[in-house]
């Protein structure tokens, strides 16, 4: 059997860029609630919660841009140079973002750790909000002529793609929350519960806006999800019905359990958000798929030659249970409460 | 030269990429150094190779996370400014990135956190291996970056396909161990591990004239003389077998570095001079001639001056010159401060604040500024190809315009002119400060997160077994 790699390829960059929204995402929602921290020893337990796993948590991010470029060098070479700012404005952002974890501890006067402090709110809001940027101008589409993109600077800058932009950075922020509700205890995880609670409302208006604004995007997409111009083909509806659905379910079950009045285990908000991204994500999938540069270019016309994909493969085949292994590992190695006693505390 | 989005994105790339090897150059030898202390300690017990590990690993956390943000750039930079190239080469050096991703960058990131952390968690043997893991990653993410890089010096086990113009690989094998890598990933080891050694040696001299030395700043300063003194002449010999590849599969840029203009059987060797490409010679040259047969006695025929090149072939002969003289001149500067050192160890006088020592202070950038100026050295060189021969930087280019290049530009030397100096500072004061802070008794407790190492030492099994709060 001829394997199909550039759709193996397209299934596991995809992978990869979900486990960096739920990761990365969830340091990225913290950097933005610390912004609201009460007290700098809530801000330095907020971080704790992260300090270890966040470096691995980002390499996702390497790994879907690195990958993009190995697998689908065509793509990468379009989808660039189309995002050329809001990628810029990410990764200055990361870069502040990073660096701060380890300078605002490393500051001395309090002018210079609140500029770290900021660095970090900032930066993680900045990334939040320019990651948004890009996958809303992803989803609206890109202008391509023959190999290149042939857009303007702006494109991506319109109605729609801020709208992405705002709810990706709240979607974030309900991730953080629910990690602070698995990580602490007392008032700061009574906070986290609250915040995550106006998160989630925000996370329930965003998605269906967005999801509603995308089905107008393109014909192609309308048509997939079966509401064509003249009447609604309900054998398409049904059958993706349940992805919507679920979501609709899953939002209402993080409700209930941030509302902390039913008795849930700590890491249910979480994993159970995590399923809400999951949904949203599906739905992009449906309806872009099999576009990597919508509605342009799919996957096997972007895709490298197969014998750079298949070497690729095999390491991927070895090294990404090896990677989930050892980062499941280390993540159960912190797992448990943050003990405020031993968080920074400068 | 006007200023388009050409020469702003090769100033862009140049800046953000020389500013990114500093710190890899730093952690790769840090790391190795790191593991030395750590097995030194589980190995003899002695409480001084504990004390260079908590100190060290301060600034070495500082050093990776700096090295990590700027490093997520370059994986962007191939797409955002050079997407032609990254859409021609993607199918020969793109599984070579993957792989780099896959192999190193996920290890050396994912134990970083139990270096860094967990300590209490995971006791000493497992600590142990985590430093190892990250020490390991580190070498082997500079393995496959350094192989892509010498692709694009020296390209082997390629085609093109005759429909796109897009490169792809006819033997991966030949890709990967393309002729210059073997010497490049050498010297690049070696200069790492050097680089390194000069830093810990200068923040060493520090301790010692300021007179507030202690056991580990004894052992860290005869541990860099000593790693100085053997890799320096090591390093001579990889940057000559690097030399050597270079004149056979890059005659021009040999040519640039020696100075060469016209194409002659025996060369001198140029020590100083200034190149006038107007002119095709060099100004106020001082050169020793005939020395070409002991320098490249394997060189088959004459050897090729610049005027063996078309002009639009040759590479800009003046920064690749003076960039070699002062990488060589570093090298040289650091050799001198090892056999010094050495001799100084030799002779006990080397905790003895002198000329040494206040030379060894600034001696500390010399690595770093080796380092830039040879990777100045391979990457000017290769021009005015991306891919040498094959491919020219001004057909790489990405579809951006020059507004967007000049915003990126300026907002790139703003935030690293930001964190460098931030950085910077953080770390001559960790280094400067020396053992004092984290002397036996009392002791300062370092609030780091829970299972960190430097609240471990000190305060062994305070929360029970290993510090784990059971999960709920």
């Amino acid at each position: 059997m001829e394997l199909d790699l550039p759709l193996i390829w397209g299934l596991l960059i995809a992978t990869a860029v979900m486990l960096y929204v739920l990761l990365d995402g969830m340091d990225l929602g913290i950097g933005i609630l610390t912004g609201f921290a009460k007290t700098d020893d809530e801000r330095n337990l907020m971080t704790a919660t992260i300090e270890p796993v966040w470096d691995g948590n980002e390499t996702w991010l390497i790994l879907g841009g690195g990958g993009l470029f190995a697998a689908f060098p065509l793509a990468y070479a379009i989808l660039m140079p189309a995002f050329y700012l809001p990628v810029l404005l990410m990764l200055a952002a990361l870069i502040f973002r990073g660096v701060a974890f380890e300078f605002r501890h490393k500051a001395v006067r309090r002018p210079t750790k609140l500029f770290w402090n900021g660095a970090f709110f900032y930066g993680s809001l900045a990334a939040a909000l320019s990651q948004g940027l890009i996958l809303g101008g992803f989803i609206q589409g890109v202008t391509v002529e023959g190999r290149s993109f042939a857009g303007g600077p702006l494109d991506w800058l319109t109605p729609f793609s801020l709208l992405v932009a705002v709810s990706v950075a709240i979607g974030y922020v309900l991730l953080g929350a629910c990690w602070l509700v698995l990580k602490t205890e007392g008032e700061v995880q009574r906070r986290a519960r609250n915040r995550g609670m106006m998160a989630l409302i925000g996370v329930a208006v965003c998605f269906a806006a967005v999801s509603l604004a995308t089905l107008s995007i393109d014909p192609r997409v309308t048509e997939r999800w079966g509401f064509s111009m003249a009447e609604l083909e309900f054998g398409k509806i049904l059958p993706l019905s349940p992805i919507p659905l679920i979501g609709l379910v899953l939002t209402a079950l993080v409700w209930r359990d941030l509302t902390g009045k039913v008795s849930a285990p700590d890491w249910r908000p979480y994993v159970l958000s995590a399923g809400i991204f999951l949904s949203g994500y599906l739905g992009l999938a449906v309806s872009l798929f099999p576009n990597i540069v919508p509605f342009e270019v799919d996957i096997w016309q972007a895709a490298a030659r197969d014998n750079a994909l298949m070497l690729m493969f095999v390491g991927a085949a070895i090294m990404l249970p090896v990677i989930l292994i050892y980062t499941g590992y280390v993540y159960s190695l912190f797992w448990g409460k943050v003990d405020p006693d031993e968080a920074y505390h400068d | 030269m006007e200023l388009d989005a050409l020469i702003l994105s090769r100033l862009q790339f140049a800046f953000v990429i020389a500013f990114h090897i500093i710190f890899p150059a730093f952690t790769i030898g840090l790391a190795a150094f790191l593991a030395v202390c750590e097995g030194l300690w589980l190995w003899t017990k002695r409480d001084v190779f504990k004390r260079l590990y908590l100190h060290w690993i301060k600034i070495f956390a500082l050093a990776f996370a700096m090295g990590v943000v700027s490093g997520v750039v370059m994986s962007y930079q191939f797409g955002t400014n050079w997407s032609v190239f990254a859409d021609k080469t993607g199918s020969v050096i793109g599984p070579l990135l993957g792989y780099e991703v896959l192999t190193a960058f996920f290890l050396e990131a994912t134990f970083l956190g139990v270096m860094l952390f967990g300590w209490k968690r995971v006791g000493n043997k497992l600590h142990f291996i985590a430093t190892c893991a990250v020490a390991i990653g580190t070498t082997i993410s500079a393995f496959w970056i350094l192989s892509a890089n010498s692709w694009m010096q020296t390209p082997a086990g390629f085609a093109i396909d005759a429909e796109t113009g897009n490169f792809y690989a006819t033997n991966f094998w030949d890709v990967i161990f393309n002729p210059s890598f073997p010497a490049r990933y050498v010297h690049m080891m070696l200069a790492a591990f050097i680089t390194t050694a000069a830093v810990i040696l200068a923040a060493g001299a520090w301790q010692v004239v300021r007179r507030h030395e202690e056991e580990p700043t004894r052992w860290q300063m005869r541990m860099a003389v000593g790693t100085l003194a053997v890799l320096m002449p090591l390093q001579i010999w990889a940057g000559h077998w690097s030399g050597e590849i270079a004149h056979e599969y890059q005659p021009a840029k040999v040519a640039a570095i020696e100075g060469w203009w016209e194409t002659s059987e025996v060369q001198p060797t140029i020590l100083f001079g200034f190149p006038d490409e107007e002119n095709e010679r060099n100004i106020a040259e001082i050169a020793i001639p005939g020395t070409s047969p002991y320098l490249f006695p394997h060189a088959e025929g004459p050897l090729e001056g610049l005027d063996a090149f078309a002009e639009e072939d040759r590479p800009p002969v003046a920064i690749v010159f003076w960039s070699f003289r002062i990488m060589v001149g570093a090298g040289m500067a650091m050799l001198g401060l090892g056999i010094w050192g050495c001799f100084l160890w030799w002779r006990k006088r080397i905790d003895k604040p002198g000329l040494f020592h206040l030379l060894a202070i600034p001696g500390g950038a010399l690595g770093f500024i080796a380092v830039i100026t040879g990777w100045v050295v391979a990457e000017v060189g290769r021009q005015p190809f991306t891919v040498y021969g094959q491919l020219r930087t001004e057909d790489s280019l990405a579809p951006v315009s020059t507004g967007q290049v000049a915003t990126s530009l300026i907002i790139f030397m703003v935030v690293y002119a930001i964190i460098f100096t931030a950085g910077s500072i953080y770390m001559a004061r960790i280094a400067t400060r020396g053992f004092q802070d984290d002397a036996p008794e009392p002791p300062e407790r370092e609030h780091r997160a829970p299972g960190s190492p430097l609240g471990a030492v000190e305060e062994p099994a305070e929360t029970g077994p290993r510090g784990r709060k059971p999960a709920e």
